[in-house]
């Protein structure tokens, strides 16, 4: 076997980060596109620059802070040990809330456009016709939606496999627990094991390839069939 | 039966103000050039537009006031956009049935299969949006709007965005809700055409102002109204089918002021036909004429004059009690001696029938 049991671990924490970095990211991600896309409130620019902070940060700063901040003497991780649990740096949790944050813009900018490019006229639409807010949102918009949530829920899932520096800082690398591919990688290479490092990017390549595939193939589609 | 509309909305620098009273029954146009506010007007009735403050009460139900608005998904209203604007993820079916679907059982008044009838959408059912053309498109929305069984039928331009074709294509379908229904509509239109078909009550609008509002025969023969300007002027008059002739063809239309006899209209007695008179159509005589090939010719009393250009003027006369206009040239209004209270006779030389 090329791979050892820690490059399967490996790939089982990447994947599980990933898909549920990318859930997280939906739920919360929805309502602040929502937001994003229908107010008008003159300051709202100030939101989507922090949204769009993680797109242009080393990775490494957003990794420190959010070190700080969950760490024992942090204002999340001091509140956790107060309630009673541990502090959340160099744990699988901590990872979780890192990629959210990481991940945030990839999520939220595809849905903000989606909403955006649906206008207002539909929902216009079903307000006449005797669609409550929440019903337009479930039964038009989110449907008319629907290839920035395939977008958004793709490039999600995809960016946060390939995190490696806020990973690192905040998960500490532990195999097993913490251990990324993309950190299991770099210690092949440093180690010299280049057939191991080989197999996983090259298998993170494909993946990653084959994601971005689907994506344009979908977008492709829908503007296709869509006047 | 009334709807009381006062608003006054301001959109930069634009500003709509209005009062006013509208039957709730019959077709009533707001009508004016384009910017007039007249989209406006018709959002804010629906509560489609943020941040207005105004009264409007719908046949004694209060819609807005000042403590309460009522948003647009408990209005009882349909509403037609001037572009289709159907779902595009849903079929014809599912477009249809998207409202009605939300109605509570007691609410459904109109079925949607007479919908479906009404506008002659049946073959179209299965099929997605971008399968439509923009008159069936514009079909379905209309059925769709009526599907949802409203109190008060809202038309934003329905025909504008359709080229001449599919407009002929569907003013029929649109006439025939006038006849079929008896929900009262309020149709936004910047053509006379069809303000002249439609309407039963006008409301005149102009930089978000209204102007004028009234039943459509007066306000067209208003001669201090645009609308009395330029060569397009007319009058619109309601008749009745009171008989044929067999032999030579021909149909009498019955109006407050005597018979119009036309060329056969195949209808029954008793059929309701509106007319429109063009101004210039109409000439004007001291004397009854007796040898000449035109049918139509009434007693009438000069009402008022206008000068129209430098060369003509426009006579509003009343045949009876129904206005009539006439465009002539000043000179034979000077000749003629044309004043108010005269009596003369107006000669009709051709009439449309725009039912």
């Amino acid at each position: 076997m090329i791979l050892n049991e820690n490059d399967l671990a490996a790939l089982a924490i990447t994947l599980k980060l990933a898909a549920l970095t990318t859930l997280i990211l939906l739920l919360i991600g929805t309502p602040l596109a929502w937001w994003l896309a229908r107010s008008r409130w003159r300051y709202k620019f100030m939101v989507e620059a922090i949204v769009a902070l993680p797109l242009v940060l080393p990775p490494t700063v957003l990794g420190f802070y959010l070190l700080i901040a969950l760490g024992p003497h942090g204002p999340v991780g001091g509140l956790m040990e107060a309630l009673g649990g541990r502090p959340l740096a160099f744990t699988f949790t901590g990872l979780v809330i890192g990629s959210v944050f990481y991940s945030l813009p990839f999520v939220v900018q595809p849905l903000q456009g989606a909403f955006i490019s649906i206008g207002r006229r539909p929902l216009e639409v079903a307000a006449t016709l005797r669609a409550s807010p929440l019903d337009r949102f479930f039964t038009v918009a989110v449907p008319l939606a629907r290839p920035g949530f395939l977008t958004a829920a793709v490039l999600g899932f995809a960016h946060t496999l390939g995190e490696f520096g806020v990973v690192l800082m905040i998960g500490g690398n532990i195999p097993g627990v913490t251990q990324v591919l993309s950190i299991a990688i770099y210690d092949h290479v440093e180690a010299l094991e280049y057939t191991q490092a080989h197999w996983l990017s090259g298998g993170l390549l494909l993946l990653s390839f084959l994601m971005l595939m689907m994506v344009y193939a979908l977008n492709r589609r829908f503007s296709v069939v869509r006047p | 039966m009334t709807i009381e509309v006062q608003f006054q909305v301001c959109r930069g620098d634009f500003t709509l103000e209005v009062e006013l009273t509208i039957p709730a029954r019959g077709v009533t146009a707001f009508f004016g050039p384009s910017g007039c506010g007249k989209t406006t007007l018709l959002r804010v009735i629906a509560g489609l537009e943020r941040g207005v403050k105004g009264n409007l009460s719908v046949d004694g139900k209060i819609w807005q006031d000042e403590q309460s608005f009522l948003p647009p998904h408990r209005r009882p209203l349909g509403y037609v956009f001037q572009e289709p604007s159907l779902f595009s993820h849903l079929t014809v079916r599912g477009n249809l049935e998207y409202g009605c679907k939300r109605l509570r059982k007691e609410e459904r008044k109109v079925s949607l299969q007479r919908a479906v009838e009404l506008l002659g959408i049946g073959h179209l059912l299965e099929r997605r949006p971008h399968q439509l053309s923009g008159g069936e498109q514009q079909r379905v929305a209309i059925a769709r709007a009526l599907a949802v069984s409203p109190a008060l039928l809202l038309l934003d331009e329905p025909l504008a965005a359709l080229d001449q074709a599919r407009k002929q294509e569907i003013l029929p379908y649109l006439e025939s809700l006038h006849q079929e229904l008896e929900i009262p509509v309020l149709y936004v239109s910047h053509s006379r055409d069809e303000v002249a078909r439609m309407a039963d009550y006008l409301v005149l609008l102009e930089a978000g102002r209204i102007q004028a509002a009234g039943p459509v025969g007066e306000l067209f023969t208003r001669l201090d109204l645009p609308l009395a300007q330029g060569p397009e002027t007319e009058s619109v008059i309601e008749t009745v089918i009171a008989g044929h002739d067999e032999v030579f063809e021909l149909t009498f239309l019955e109006f407050p002021g005597g018979q119009f006899t036309v060329p056969r209209v195949h209808r029954p007695q008793g059929t309701p036909i509106r007319l429109q008179v063009k101004a210039n159509d109409v000439s004007i005589t001291l004397e009854h004429q007796v040898k000449t090939s035109i049918l139509n010719i009434f007693p009438a009393t000069v009402d008022q004059l206008a000068e129209e250009g430098s060369s003509r003027a426009t006579v509003r006369m009343l045949v009876g009690t129904v206005p009539i206009l006439s465009r002539i040239t000043r000179k034979s209004a000077v000749e003629l001696d044309l004043k108010p209270g005269k009596v003369v006779y107006a000669q009709i030389k051709g009439v449309a029938l725009l039912s």
